[in-house]
């Protein structure tokens, strides 16, 4: 008899303690609003030091790559992880903000700073595509869902080669000189790329705690019953496509601007895809933390694969690889799986989310009878 | 008087099944209506006609007086009629009370003069969460507000899933086998409920194979057999009518014994 009391007592400390954190506490990953802040200030004032504390062009080459492919795999997951979409057709907004930057800069001679400026309308161009091909693609699910965003993405790179007049065919486009120092060109850049992951960043959140992200991830649980409860499924899932690809064709502007020149296969590339989908699967689908720590393991590992392998199908096979041991070991993604593992050292797992502050146990006996 | 919900001769086939044939069934308002019969009768499927998940062949559903016939989920849910699933359909990655404000925030207290507000807002306001704690507690799980659903045991599920639906303050609920695989005493904690809720006012149509708990809780009972209303009336009169215990008592042993 002795036994069944101490889960009891322990229910009631852990509610106390609940108490004191506030409600918000029990839903969050990483501990208390508090503890969160500063985790994020933390990192904040990592990524700003990088800039400043490397001046090797090569470091901060990768740390572009990683901050833009944060803002990717962000704005990836603001879509595909709430929603429960997996698109495989990213590469599609990626390379119109790319070209829509690129195509803008040659016919209407814009050179200098001011093709940041046409960062807007890259994202819109971007955003634009989204509508249709959301029409299309998001009346159907799953597996069919993935296989249409592929399609959709094999068109957009044919066309890139073949609408000569506009994308200049294989030859590419190449992007207006920036007259920066070789050193100050690679910060400048970085710079640009965190605060684009940072407002990225801050869209997730922002969309994750509203009415319109609760939507979205009520679809991601069962789409129909969400349906019969009132919510408009299509108007919200193309909302969330939109805003997703607008973001990433933004991304994909930026990327033009560093990298200096576009191709069809480098700006429709489908290892775009399959990075950003890895990212956001590592770091844990559906969280706004996973796919920013996703991208910080995932982009340096894969430059610095790149560059002391030399084969680049290589590290393909092992970014593959690496896909396929995610899906097998981590499911729901590092995010997770660590949360719940200093949720059990805490001892506060279940506990704390059985016990609500300030409410009173009038059928007790009840939920004596269901545990 | 009329009946606040009543189908007329309902025919549906699937294939060369015909699971429903000339069914015509009234819910008087402020009753409890129990629908029973055996497995494989037509119950379901007359609740998802009623509900717009399948379309009739032939008939008319009308709900105070309106035709609802192949309106819509959403519209027949935004009408005034909840329902709850045999195989309950919450949301498993989303918190208790996630659940509760989806089921809010079209026709509940969320809705009025909210349709054009701003998308971004804080899911839930105060009142919507204030309401929807209160529907936790009379429910029971409230203790579990901040949990995810997907961890909620049978029961629980359950008792969330009436909760989320009588979020909207629907004028009917209908209940698909409520004490369906659950524990004797949360059965009592689910039938209190409904007859409390009933005493304020709510209407409930239920499906259900526990005989004690339908003729506990109801006030009229009729029983579907091949798709077809075979009897109606009082739950002491059908209890002894011979065509129900021919149809469906021969079988009910089985049923009365709880799963788990």
């Amino acid at each position: 008899m002795s036994d069944s009391t101490s889960p009891r007592r322990s229910a009631a400390a852990a509610g106390r303690r609940a108490e004191l954190a506030g409600p918000a506490a029990v839903p969050g990953v990483l501990g208390g609003p508090g503890t969160r802040a500063g985790l994020l200030a933390l990192a904040l004032a990592a990524f700003v030091a990088f800039g400043v504390a490397f001046t090797n062009q090569l470091v901060l080459t990768i740390g572009f790559l990683t901050a833009l492919y944060i803002c990717c795999a962000v704005a990836w997951n603001l879509f595909s992880g709430y929603s429960g979409y997996i698109s495989l057709g990213h590469a599609v907004f990626f390379g119109s903000g790319a070209y829509a930057a690129g195509i803008v800069c040659e016919h209407l001679q814009v050179t200098g700073n001011a093709i940041f400026a046409l960062l807007p309308l890259a994202g819109a161009v971007a955003a634009v595509i989204a509508v249709p091909f959301g029409l299309v693609a998001l009346r159907v699910r799953r597996h069919t869902f993935v296989v249409i965003t592929i399609a959709i993405f094999f068109i957009f790179q044919l066309m890139a080669f073949d609408l000569n007049t506009l994308t200049n065919g294989t030859i590419g486009l190449d992007a207006p000189f920036l007259v920066w120092g070789p050193v100050a060109f690679d910060q400048r850049f970085y710079y640009i790329a965190l605060a684009l992951a940072v407002v990225t960043v801050g869209i997730s959140w922002l969309v994750k705690g509203s009415r319109f992200g609760l939507q979205l991830r009520a679809i991601r649980d069962d789409e129909d019953r969400a349906a019969s409860l009132g919510v408009r499924a299509m108007p919200v899932k193309l909302t969330a496509f939109v805003i997703s690809g607008g973001l990433t064709g933004i991304a994909g502007a930026v990327w033009f601007y560093f990298i200096g020149q576009v191709f069809p296969q480098s700006g429709f590339d489908p290892i775009f895809d399959l990075t950003v989908a890895l990212i956001a699967f590592l770091g844990g689908l559906g969280t706004i933390s996973g796919p920013v720590i996703g991208a910080v393991i995932i982009m340096p590992a894969e430059q610095y694969l790149t560059s002391s392998i030399n084969d680049s199908y290589l590290s393909q096979i092992l970014l593959g690889v690496l896909f396929l041991a995610v899906v097998l070991f981590l499911p729901n993604g590092l995010v997770p799986a660590v949360a719940s593992r200093v949720r059990s050292w805490l001892g506060t797992g279940t506990a704390a989310a059985a016990a609500v502050p300030g409410v009173a146990q009038p059928v007790a006996a009840a939920k004596g009878a269901q545990e | 008087m009329t009946a606040l919900l009543r189908t007329e001769g309902i025919s549906k086939a699937f294939g060369g099944v015909q699971a429903l044939s000339e069914c015509s069934i009234e819910v008087e308002a402020g009753t409890i209506t129990g629908l029973i019969g055996p497995n494989g009768s037509g119950k379901t499927t007359l609740f998802n006609v009623i509900t717009g998940y399948e379309r009739p062949d032939e008939g008319e559903v009308y709900f105070a007086d309106r035709k609802i016939t192949r309106l819509a989920p959403q519209r027949v849910f935004a009408d005034g009629i909840g329902r709850t699933f045999q195989l309950t359909r919450i949301f498993p990655r989303l918190t208790v009370m996630e659940n509760m404000l989806i089921a809010a925030q079209h026709t509940g207290t969320a809705s009025r003069g909210r349709r054009f507000g701003n998308p971004l807002a804080r899911a839930g306001g105060p009142a919507d969460r204030h309401r929807a704690m209160e529907l936790l507690r009379f429910t029971g799980i409230d203790g579990h507000a901040h949990a995810l659903a997907g961890t909620l045991s049978y029961g629980q599920r359950k008792l969330l899933e009436l909760a989320y639906v009588l979020v909207a303050d629907p004028t009917i609920v209908l209940l698909d086998e409520p004490a369906g695989g659950i524990n004797p005493s949360l059965i009592h904690v689910i039938s209190d409920r409904i007859a409390e809720l009933n005493a304020a006012g709510k209407t409930f149509l239920i499906v259900e194979h526990n005989m004690e708990f339908v003729m506990g809780l109801c006030h009229h009972v009729a029983v579907l057999d091949y798709g077809t209303v075979v009897a109606a009336g009082p739950p002491q009169i059908i209890r002894d009518d011979p065509r129900v215990l021919d149809a469906y008592l021969g079988i009910a042993e089985e049923d009365d014994e709880p799963v788990g």
